[in-house]
């Protein structure tokens, strides 16, 4: 396969697992909104915890957006 | 890698000196990141300063912006550390002060988001795990290492527990700086790439293209709205996981 096209096809293919994360972070702030639907007086003291988990599933999608860029810009 | 019309999406985070400076064949020239850095530190300063000053009971515009921004962050660091947490409050209020003022400067066309160069963003992130190295270890000792050993895990599976808390612990730094970075290149980068869309069907396309340029142009509103938001959230979510991972340092073991 030419090299450039293989490049291409890879960072191609990374940004599936930036698709896959966003479904982690909807996932996430999905299970909070019901959640705080059920109770919203307790909503308000687990914002901050909705963030944190949302921060970490949106960092492995950075990863592949970030393996993207390096196969693009930087190879 | 031209993207539309011949437009650049990466140009915009090319660093070039204002002052160049090269004593002893070292790069210390004054360039336009180092410009916004100062800017962003006058700003913060002027706004916390001068609206610290008056003290009035009723709050005018900037104290009331001061003293929000006091509370949020005062707010967030005793919601995840406690009380005690609070000798860490100066830290992570210039932190969170920094980044958010450097995103939303970001914004401002043609300038320069200082936060989208990784060297800036892991600068942080390894400052602030070197303060929980350093505070954890010099406050609690060999006490510090238990952070990696988590409780009630039966003995054969504690070995591979161990490694992945030691795997999770180093790996930190690194998600923490990727993540701000990439949020702003990848805003940034969309944003521009939408303008050039305009750009190109405005040129390059006829007739048709004036017909169908209103749509990019209009996600592109729509994208600079939702970037303002981005701003203000990763610099939320810098602030809050320093938290979390300060108190690690400040209340160890599980």
């Amino acid at each position: 396969m030419d090299p450039v096209a293989a490049k291409y096809l890879g960072a191609g293919l990374a940004c599936l697992g930036m698709g896959l994360a966003a479904i982690g972070v909807g996932s996430i702030f999905g299970n909070f909104l019901s959640g705080a639907l059920r109770n919203p007086s307790a909503a308000d003291g687990q914002f901050g915890r909705a963030f944190i988990g949302a921060a970490l599933a949106e960092g492995l999608g950075i990863f592949c957006f970030v393996v993207a860029l390096v196969l693009m810009f930087v190879l | 890698m031209a993207a539309g019309g011949g437009i650049d999406p990466i140009h915009q985070f090319e660093i070039h000196p204002i002052v160049g400076l090269r004593p002893f064949g070292l790069d210390l020239s004054f360039t336009n990141s180092s410009l916004l850095m100062v800017l962003i530190v006058g700003v913060v300063s002027l706004v916390m300063i001068y609206g610290s000053s008056q003290r009035a009971v009723v709050p005018g515009r900037l104290q009331s912006l001061a003293e929000i921004a006091y509370e949020f962050v005062a707010s967030t660091v005793t919601g995840v550390m406690g009380k005690d947490g609070m000798r860490f409050f100066p830290f992570v209020f210039s932190l969170f002060m920094f980044v958010l003022t450097a995103n939303l400067l970001g914004m401002v066309p043609s300038s320069f988001t200082v936060t989208s160069h990784i060297i800036v963003t892991a600068a942080f992130a390894f400052l602030v795990i070197g303060v929980v190295l350093v505070y954890g270890i010099v406050k609690h000792g060999s006490h510090f290492f238990g952070l990696f050993v988590p409780s009630g895990v039966p003995g054969w599976l504690l070995p591979f527990m161990v490694l992945i808390e030691a795997v999770s612990f180093v790996s930190r730094p690194i998600s923490l700086s990727l993540r701000l970075f990439g949020n702003m290149l990848a805003g940034h980068i969309a944003l521009k790439v939408f303008g050039g869309f305009v750009v190109a069907l405005t040129t390059g396309a006829g007739v048709l293209g004036y017909v169908i340029a209103p749509l990019p142009l209009l996600l592109a509103i729509a994208l600079t709205a939702l970037e303002f938001l981005v701003a203000f959230l990763q610099a939320y979510v810098f602030a809050i996981l320093t938290c979390v991972y300060l108190n690690d340092a400040l209340h160890p073991g599980h």
